[in-house]
């Protein structure tokens, strides 16, 4: 869906290159998080891919279209764009701000009106109470969650997201993580996420690119990242808790056996099948038990999930020489 | 320009004039803007009307305000000077008030919880904090009595307006330059050496 | 002494209303050429910081330059009269607006730009929708600082021939006659205070609803 082929970036009066050579594929409907410590060149990629920074070499493929020398005017009415700090337009109400590229693409009244409250909806805001509110009435949370809508109204097949939830608290940061997945889910987007945060990368990424000093230093699922660091950089930079974080991309329902008639666990000692692996791990450390009964919603017995399971999920984790 | 070196005692007098006329008519609105500004800082529901108050007074024409004064103390420097510590007081008001303030509430509580009386208060923590704006009140104000006084030679108040009406009454423009350019001089000056004062106190209390 | 005043005033209708329709066309002219060329070139001033730099730096000394000041100097090059009046006006109603101009559109919100940008707006577009709008109660700020000292500029037009409402202070006090003063100061004294407040009025229904003081 993206490509960036060779994608470089050469600010004037540098000596080295912002972006060197990077290349990447995003297929779509896919959540790409381009992530590294500051100054990787994670930020002026995404502004690439919408030519808020001209590429000074490389391509971009969209949707098989080469758009590296395309009028970025309309390039960037196909893309959504958020920002940490937002930019939401103060003079104008919530409405009119999710309205805005609607307005641009020219859509009748009745349609930008009934999309302006769809989307409301869609972000959790009741468009009765907040569409003719103003910016600085609402909470940041609120704020971030209007320049989501904002960014979804022309309905882009690609949105492109620079640190969006950096700003915010870090429980509002969690819904706010949470609710966008829940989107994601309704409606197929492909997204490009900036973050420098390892967790959220982890929990938002379908893949994660790492960037060190303008160049991709891996690029693999969240999983593949933590398993299979390419080097101490990844290593290190990932976090030296990488098997517990992987724990927490797998449910319990993935990693149960079936019930063996395992009569010595106590009453207590049961798990949902839709719990991570890793609250499995701490609730049996927390036991003292070498397993968990595993139950459905309806706390039905579904199965088993042992200490000894986790440990063989794990244990594939590399480890580089130091 | 032969004019202007064969007067030269002339125009200084005129300047002379005119650096006293301002300074005195600042230095007299600055005590007396102290008081008042210190008072409606502290009472806020008298702060919104005198904010509202003086900006509008501030509007009215120096030529208007002068006329007006006329009638009751008559012309030369006795109008001229109430005139502009009038217009001194409207800006230094407005500036002291506002700088006190603006200090920080957190600030102001330390130091309560510290101990500190209101007058200590005052002279130790508000007024420094203050000053910037301060200064810049008196910035504005100086710059304003400046060409304000210009006009005031009119009834009679001399200084370097002098000067530009006797040369508008004989057609002499040599006296018009000189007596424009001098008070534009001075009050470019005032602008920048106080200018300089306000930023180097700004960088201070930044550093 | 105020109905000597008044009953000047009665007497006089036509040279009264002669002198306020010179206050009031002199005062507006200068304004609207001030605003028609300072405004423009403030936004343009905002595009290049190096000729900003100096043109921002010139406006605030310019306007340190008293009034009085300004309008002699066009003696000598421009002879009296309305004309020298206007053009002295017109100088002293540009730095106001220019330097409100430049700062108006130069503290627009960068991030609302860069989304603007982001999204798919032209330059023109984000000029017109995001960056005039949100700055325009900062240049009417402007524009209502250079009417009122255009308003008392006018005043002083009397000195240079100009006319307006300034010459009946000015005969007042050449014939110390106390009742024409009032005729000249009273009038002149209102027009001030009436222009601060139509321009205060402006100011704030140019304000978007979302941007005003206190209405959240």
């Amino acid at each position: 869906m993206i490509l960036l082929e060779s994608l470089t970036k050469l600010f004037p009066g540098q000596a080295t290159p912002a972006v060197d050579r990077l290349s990447l594929e995003v297929p779509a409907g896919q959540t790409c998080v381009l992530i590294g410590p500051s100054g990787c060149g994670k930020t002026t990629t995404m502004k690439m891919i919408n030519r808020l920074v001209e590429p000074t070499g490389g391509r971009i493929v969209l949707a098989g279209e080469d758009v590296t020398g395309m009028d970025p005017v309309a390039l960037r009415r196909r893309m959504g764009y958020v920002i940490q700090q937002i930019g939401l337009f103060p003079h104008l109400t919530i409405g009119e701000n999710i309205a805005t590229v609607p307005r641009l693409l020219g859509w009748p009244a009745p349609r930008i009106g009934a999309r302006v409250d769809e989307l409301l909806t869609l972000v959790g805001m009741d468009p009765a109470i907040h569409r003719a509110r103003y910016p600085r009435e609402l909470s940041g949370g609120q704020r971030q969650r209007v320049g989501v809508a904002r960014a979804l109204a022309g309905d882009p097949p690609v949105m492109l997201m620079d640190e969006p939830f950096g700003a915010i608290d870090p429980i509002t940061r969690l819904r706010l993580q949470n609710e966008f997945l829940r989107i994601l889910r309704t409606i197929r987007k492909t997204v490009v996420f900036v973050t420098h945060d390892v967790d959220e990368a982890i929990k938002m990424g379908d893949r994660i690119a790492i960037l060190r000093d303008g160049r991709l230093v891996q690029y693999g699922t969240p999983d593949d990242i933590l398993a299979h660091p390419a080097n101490g950089f990844v290593e290190e930079f990932v976090g030296a808790d990488r098997a517990l974080k992987r724990l927490d991309l797998v449910t319990v329902r993935e990693v149960m056996q079936a019930d063996s008639g395992a009569p010595t666990l106590p009453a207590g000692a049961s798990i949902r099948h839709d719990a991570t692996a890793k609250e499995a791990l701490s609730a049996m450390l927390a036991m003292d038990q070498e397993g968990l009964r595993v139950v459905d919603a309806n706390g039905r017995l579904v199965g088993l999930v042992s200490l000894s399971g986790i440990r063989r999920l794990i244990a594939g984790t590399t480890t580089l020489p130091a | 320009m032969q004019w202007a070196l064969t007067h030269l005692d002339d125009i200084g007098w005129a300047t002379w004039e005119h650096a006293v006329l301002v300074s005195v008519s600042v230095a007299v609105a600055f005590l007396i803007s102290f008081a008042v500004a210190i008072w409606a800082s502290r009472q806020p529901r008298v702060y919104p009307p005198i904010m509202g108050i003086t900006a509008l007074l501030y509007t009215i024409p120096s030529l208007a305000l002068f006329a007006l004064l006329i009638p009751l103390v008559g012309l030369g420097r006795v109008p001229a000077i109430i005139g502009l510590v009038a217009y001194s007081l409207l800006i230094l008001i407005r500036n002291i008030a506002t700088g006190l303030r603006e200090v920080p509430a957190d600030v102001v509580e330390a130091a309560l919880g510290m101990g500190m009386g209101p007058w200590q208060l005052l002279l130790t923590i508000e007024m420094p904090l203050a000053m910037p704006v301060i200064i810049a009140g008196l910035r504005i104000a100086t710059v304003t009595v400046i060409g304000i006084a210009t006009i005031a030679a009119y009834i009679n108040a001399g200084g370097l307006g002098t000067l530009i009406f006797t040369g508008i009454a004989q057609d002499f423009p040599a006296k018009i330059v000189v007596g424009a350019g001098l008070a534009s001089g001075m009050a470019v000056g005032a602008d920048a050496g106080l200018s300089r004062l306000e930023r180097r106190l700004r960088a201070r209390r930044a550093a | 002494m105020v109905e000597a005043a008044w009953a000047y005033l009665l007497s006089h209708p036509k040279l009264f209303r002669d002198a306020l329709v010179t206050h009031l066309t002199l005062s507006g002219c200068a304004l609207a050429i001030a605003t028609i060329l300072a405004a423009p070139l403030g936004i343009i001033l905002s595009r290049s910081p190096r000729a900003a730099l100096v043109a921002i730096n010139a406006a605030n000394v310019a306007r340190t330059v008293p009034s009085l000041a300004v309008l002699a100097i066009m003696l000598p090059i421009l002879g009296t009269g309305f004309a020298p009046s206007l053009v002295a006006l017109t100088l002293l109603a540009i730095p106001p607006i220019l330097i409100n101009a430049y700062v108006g559109i130069r503290q627009v919100d960068p991030d609302a730009i860069e989304s603007a940008v982001g999204m798919g707006m032209t330059r023109l577009q984000v000029m017109a929708r995001i960056e005039l709008p949100v700055a325009l109660p900062v240049i009417s700020a402007g524009v209502r600082t250079a009417a009122v000292q255009v308003v008392a500029g006018a005043t002083l037009a009397a000195f240079i021939g100009g006319g307006g409402l300034g010459d009946f202070i000015t005969s007042g006090i050449a014939l110390m006659q106390l009742p024409l003063l009032l005729v000249g100061a009273v009038p002149i004294a209102l027009l001030a205070v009436g222009t601060e407040l139509l321009f205060h009025l402006l100011e704030r229904t140019l304000t978007p609803r979302g941007m005003r003081p206190g209405s959240s």
